[in-house]
């Protein structure tokens, strides 16, 4: 076995294990029944070494609008959070990318600071800013500005805003590695050539830097579709993501095999988009 | 092309500094109607800047930029009548061919027939029909070239720039392309503005050379007189091989060289006592046995196919130089003892 065979061997057992091996499990879990005892849920064999697995926790999936409307819930919340983030994200890139070299460093280290506390204590401190008697709220009244406290945690607002906050840096990151490479006279033979410096900038910034906007979106798509701590700690109670269904199947009810089969669901719909991009990349659509 | 043309594009007593460096000092400079306009200096020398101020992407210090009768230093690039083409060609690696060829007059509105028929001509010129479709990364250097050239030529400039077009292409391709262009020239009427720091490169083409150096102009001619004529010792020093001796004007229109210890007779009219310095190129010295202005022992040969440089040492210790052609039948060795002689119309006196 060559040094690159056995390279590759680790990978494929590294995925194996981690990846295919628990979700063989979570597949069989899925097509079981509930029981009481330990483990709670039916074995695949009976007694009779019949096969008892059945896809009725599939269909209470889709019969069931609870389950459709997490789903729904969580792609329009990881949707529209990416939007937001890379609305927010490009400038940032951009300003980065076209800053002074020596400038550079210490911007891209600021966009990555957060990652020096923990996720959990930097929600809570989401929580400390945003309740009604918060700093936020507190300032504002000191300063005469509002009467009553601003209802502002335990919403869908403050969702966004923690899912934005919490994966920014994901959406700055690869915009700016692609935008960092982009060869400046391109534009300018684009504004030689008579274009305004605005449609300089669409036809050639923005096709030239879509590798890395397709990857920054996927980057925060992903986890914010499967989030939960966010809109657990942020959200309100008609806050339905499908990440906090599966947290109540799994620990409320103690209904394993329906949580296993929205996580099968989620899955796909997970991977779903990762497969189109890579198709896109691999028919050349993305640019080089 | 004659000396009393308009100026299609004139650069008034322009400066740029960049912190400490003055890349372009106080340059004025007329490119004429349908001229072939050679920049031309060593690296840094600041041809780029004073070019892509032309083009509108760097804005002077001070001094004016008019383009036709109108001053456009303030005016963007998109909005001035000339097209500059990049040393890297920046060719759009999205887009094909003909889309990078079709931006530039989109930017101007054309649509369908119009803009095919436009795109089309433009790759007729540069020969690269049925090119169109593929991408830039799907060309050879050459071809990538004549895309850059492609997509300024139809944007119909005035003026066309380019920034060391032939830098990346190999000799014979290079060769070819300079007589391309220069016929493109005849052809289209427009001025080419072309910097270079190949001087054989611009007295091929050009009708007339700009020599730089740390940014100034230190003279502007065409190749002949710069070559015959240079203004200074730099001028005279970047155009091929010459010899130059320190000297002073004696009388009888003489220039006396200590180094040679000989006076010899100039055709220029000079104070006397007046330090100057005298350039003989090395081809305009012949080698004699009668009327010898001075004798002096070959040191060194250099074979150079046509032609030969000798190197004769003079008895004071100085080496000139002297090219001679190798069709002759008599020939030098080193050790030979040799008689130099010069007419007095080779004799080019500097001042400065
Ligand atoms: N954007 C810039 N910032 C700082 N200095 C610059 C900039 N552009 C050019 N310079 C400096 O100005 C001077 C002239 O540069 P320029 O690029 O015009 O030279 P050039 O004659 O084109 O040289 P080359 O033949 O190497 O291309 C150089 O000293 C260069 O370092
Ligand atoms: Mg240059």
């Amino acid at each position: 076995m060559t040094r690159r065979q056995g390279l590759i061997a680790i990978l494929w057992l590294w995925s194996a294990a981690l990846f295919v091996l628990p979700l063989i499990i979570v597949l069989k879990i899925s097509v079981a029944e509930t029981r009481l005892g330990v483990p709670p849920y039916t074995a695949f064999f009976d007694a009779a070494h019949h096969v008892t697995a059945n896809t009725e926790n599939y269909s209470r999936l889709f019969t069931d609008s609870l389950y459709v409307k997490a789903y729904l819930g969580s792609l329009k919340t990881a949707f529209i959070a990416t939007l937001i983030a890379l609305l927010m994200g490009y400038p940032m890139a951009y300003a980065i990318a076209r800053a002074p070299a020596h400038r550079r460093d210490l911007w891209l280290l600021l966009v990555m600071l957060p990652f020096w506390t923990s996720f959990l204590v930097r929600i809570y401190a989401w929580i400390g800013l945003l309740r009604p008697s918060g700093i936020i709220n507190t300032v504002l009244q000191a300063l005469g500005i509002i009467d009553a406290p601003l209802h502002m945690l335990n919403t869908n607002g403050a969702v966004y805003l923690g899912i934005v906050y919490t994966y920014l840096p994901f959406m700055v990151l690869p915009l700016y590695a692609r935008l960092e490479k982009l060869d400046a006279s391109l534009l300018e033979a684009a504004r030689d050539l008579g274009a305004t410096p605005w449609r300089a900038f669409c036809a050639v910034t923005l096709p030239l830097s879509m590798p890395g906007i397709v990857a920054g979106c996927l980057l925060v798509f992903i986890p914010a579709v499967g989030e939960f701590v966010i809109p657990e700690l942020l959200g309100g109670p008609n806050t339905l993501m499908i990440g906090r269904v599966l947290w109540n199947e799994f620990f409320t009810n103690r209904d394993w095999p329906v949580a296993s089969a929205v996580t099968a669901v989620l899955l796909i719909l997970l991977v779903a988009p990762i497969v189109w991009v890579q198709r896109l990349q691999a028919r050349g659509d993305l640019a080089p | 092309m004659s000396a009393g043309a308009p100026a299609t594009l004139r650069v008034a007593d322009v400066t740029k500094c960049f912190g400490a460096v003055t890349a372009v000092d106080a340059v004025s400079l007329d490119v004429r109607a349908n001229e072939f306009l050679c920049l031309l200096g060593p690296s840094g020398c600041g041809k780029t800047t004073l070019l892509r101020m032309m083009a509108g992407f760097e804005a002077p210090d001070s001094g004016r930029v008019f383009i036709g009768d109108d001053d456009m230093t303030a005016t963007p690039p998109h909005a001035r009548p000339v097209n500059m083409m990049f040393q890297s060609y920046a060719l759009f690696p999205h887009m094909s061919v003909e889309g990078n060829v079709a931006f530039g007059l989109k930017q101007e509105g054309l649509r369908g027939e119009a803009l095919n028929a436009r795109v089309k001509e433009a790759l007729a010129v540069v020969e690269l029909e049925g090119l169109g479709a593929r991408k830039p990364h799907q060309l050879s250097g050459g071809q990538r070239q004549r895309v850059a050239l492609a997509r300024c030529l139809a944007k119909r400039p005035r003026v066309l720039l380019l920034d060391e077009p032939l830098a990346a292409l190999d000799k014979h391709l290079r060769e070819r392309t300079q007589r391309e262009l220069t016929a493109l020239r005849h052809r289209l009427g427009i001025s080419f503005v072309v910097v270079t720091h190949d001087q054989d490169e611009a007295m091929a083409m050009a009708d007339r050379v700009a020599v730089m150096d740390r940014g100034k102009i230190l003279q502007i001619a065409p190749p002949r007189e710069l070559y015959e004529r240079p203004a200074n010792r730099a001028v005279a020093a970047f155009f091929g091989d010459v010899n130059i001796w320190e000297g002073e004007v004696v009388a009888g229109n003489k220039v006396h060289c200590a180094a040679l210890q000989i006076a010899f007779p100039v055709t220029d009219l000079l104070p006397v006592g007046s330090r100057v310095e005298a350039a003989v190129r090395p081809e305009q010295i012949a080698f004699t046995s009668i009327d010898a202005l001075l004798t002096g022992v070959v040191s060194d040969v250099v074979y150079r196919g046509t032609a030969s440089t000798y190197f004769v040492r003079h008895a004071g210790g100085a080496v000139i130089r002297v090219a001679r052609q190798n069709s002759g039948p008599e020939t030098f060795q080193r050790g030979d003892t040799v008689g130099l002689s010069w007419p007095t119309s080779a004799v080019r006196v500097l001042t400065s």
